[in-house]
């Protein structure tokens, strides 16, 4: 009610005043309260859009190859789609039947590879992020890793070849081929669950050493409760990178075609990788819609094991607690 | 008679600390007795925090911190405390800024308790009530024990650090500037609190109200620029009669 009868008033008053301002500013009149844009103001806004449409306009980019490989896999790989794919072993020289004991070994070769190399990476991090001080050694860890992150993966497969197969005596196993596995996404683990041990606050140490905790105490009942979401995210990225691996369980555990299923570590065992990299390029006469098929499974499959662990995420950001 | 060194609870000597290559306290000597409030005041970078960082080794978990001298803790040097947890779990320190730990409010008090080997749930209720009622918040969150500490008003979180270092059951309290985070009111509340755990414990206050000084302190130290300028009877103090005219100038408010 008392709005109807003021505005008027004011907005005469606001009128009057944007008069003296243009006034002030065509005048050069700096004495007066400026609500203007200045030169540099109108600038300001227009870089400021400009770099919004920019990093825009990357993003877009950046989803939209994503979204075409996607597209080209489920038009083609989509009819090659059925039960007896997801079911049955390969039949007819990989011409017919399906990726069933592909599929298992996969799941096989990455559920090892993460119990070796979780539990490691992170003790690693909690060590190189709670415990080290900044001293040579830790310099040279630091630098060790970054250097394991930039082997190439045939290099990590003749590693594993000879290290786990031929030193330790494992043959082309299950074991063998995760180890090397794990050894090459060891270094994604331990960075990303570093970074996450560092973002929790410091002041939450300070305060719990205080009380008299110990280094561990801090750890377990602070540090790691706050950090196990970070933590889940370098799993994530390990569980994408491990499935898509050819190189490294080509030479170590992966064969081209068993007739069983894996029955414990030490067998050997199909893997999707390498399934698709053969049927693609060297076993012939098999239908073009197959290998999109298996390409399409693959990447269903990092989704599927992804998706499990970031409904873990956030189930447990929900409990987020700072 | 208590002899004369039992009777200090800290004893410190020639303590110097730097970190890097920035000297943030220089030569400092002074001793704190008994059940005391001693005061700490002086402008920002004197030195106040850096002291008592040094009090419970807190250097040893600070890159670069480096303390030089002696602080006798009850006599004893604290770094000849092999158990540095042990000398850690007698001083409570709150902080400039509350810390809510990232757990329930019941956990935040009772988690000293723990760390202690206190493990009835009997026990823990009465650690939990007690520290709370002692730090005034009990009242307000009597009902919601199980909601998140860090979730808790400013002033509320600083209250529940002050509890959370009572339940410590410590022997020596450290508060450093404890009320900047706190609304008067209930400054004055945990003042009061203060003045009855004098019996109890020794309070070492580090405060940039110089009132709040006056009212709590039995002596007073001035630190500034990393020296200890004086240190002498509060009363004295604030009646001008100081061995430095810096102190005098500094308490009137004539700079920092």
């Amino acid at each position: 009610m008392t709005n109807e009868t003021e505005d008027p008033l004011t907005g005469a008053a606001l009128l009057r005043s944007a008069g003296d301002r243009a006034a002030d500013s065509v005048s050069g009149n700096q004495d007066g309260v400026m609500f203007t844009a200045t030169a540099l103001d109108q600038k300001n806004a227009r870089t400021e859009r400009g770099y919004h449409s920019l990093f825009l306009v990357m993003s877009i980019a950046l989803i939209l190859p994503v979204v075409a490989i996607l597209a080209l896999l489920v038009i083609r790989g989509g009819p090659a789609f059925s039960w007896e794919f997801f079911t049955e072993s390969p039949r007819a020289n990989f011409t017919e039947g399906g990726i069933f004991p592909a599929l298992v070994g996969t799941l096989w070769l990455v559920v090892v590879a993460l119990l070796a190399s979780v539990p490691l990476g992170v003790a690693a991090a909690i060590y190189l992020s709670e415990y080290a001080k900044d001293n040579a050694l830790t310099r040279l860890i630091n630098l060790a890793i970054i250097n394991l992150a930039g082997v190439p993966s045939i290099v990590h497969a003749l590693f594993g070849l000879g290290a786990f197969v031929l030193f330790f005596d494992f043959g082309t196993s299950i074991l063998a081929a995760s180890l090397t596995l794990a050894i090459m996404t060891l270094p994604v683990v331990i960075v990303s669950t570093r970074e996450t041990l560092q973002a929790v606050p410091q002041s939450f140490r300070m305060a719990c050493w205080s009380l008299g905790a110990t280094r561990w105490q801090t750890i377990r009942k602070v540090v790691l409760p706050n950090s196990i979401s970070g933590i889940l995210t370098g799993v994530i990225l390990e569980v994408s990178r491990t499935v898509g691996e050819t190189a490294p369980v080509m030479f170590t555990g992966a064969v081209l075609f068993t007739p069983f299923l894996p029955q414990g570590v030490l067998d050997e065992t199909m893997a999707m990788s390498l399934h698709l990299y053969m049927i693609a390029t060297v076993i012939p006469d098999v239908p073009p819609e197959v290998p999109y098929g298996v390409a399409l499974s693959l990447i269903l499959m990092v989704l599927v094991l992804n998706s499990a662990s970031i409904g873990f995420r956030v189930y447990l950001r929900g409990k987020k607690k700072w | 008679m208590v002899s004369t060194a039992s009777s200090l609870k800290l004893n410190v000597k020639d303590l110097s600390i730097r970190y890097g290559s920035t000297l943030a306290l220089e030569g400092a000597s002074f001793a704190v007795r008994e059940n005391e409030i001693f005061g700490i005041i002086g402008p920002a970078n004197s030195g106040k925090t850096s002291f008592i960082r040094a009090i419970n080794r807190m250097d040893e978990m600070t890159p670069g911190m480096e303390v030089r001298g002696d602080i006798e803790f009850n006599g004893k040097s604290v770094t000849d405390w092999r158990n540095l947890y042990a000398l850690r779990s007698r001083i409570g320190v709150v902080f400039p800024l509350p810390v809510g730990l990232p757990m329930s409010i019941y956990e935040n008090v009772a988690f000293a308790a723990k760390l202690r080997g206190v493990k009835g749930k009997a026990d823990l209720d009465e650690v939990v009530e007690r520290c709370l009622t002692r730090a005034a918040l009990w009242d307000e969150v009597k009902d919601r024990l199980d909601s998140l500490g860090s979730l808790l008003s400013g002033g509320q979180q600083q209250r529940l650090t002050i509890a959370r270092a009572l339940s410590q059951d410590p022997e020596l309290l450290l508060l450093d500037e404890f009320s900047i985070a706190v609304d008067p009111v209930t400054t004055m509340r945990i003042e009061e609190v203060l003045k009855e755990l004098k019996q109890e414990m020794t309070i070492v206050l580090v405060t940039n109200l110089t009132q709040q000084a006056q009212r709590l302190a039995d002596r007073t130290a001035f630190f500034l620029e990393g020296k200890v300028i004086e240190v002498g009877d509060t009363a004295d103090l604030f009646k001008g009669k100081t061995k430095d005219p810096r102190t005098t100038h500094y308490i009137e408010g004539r700079f920092g």
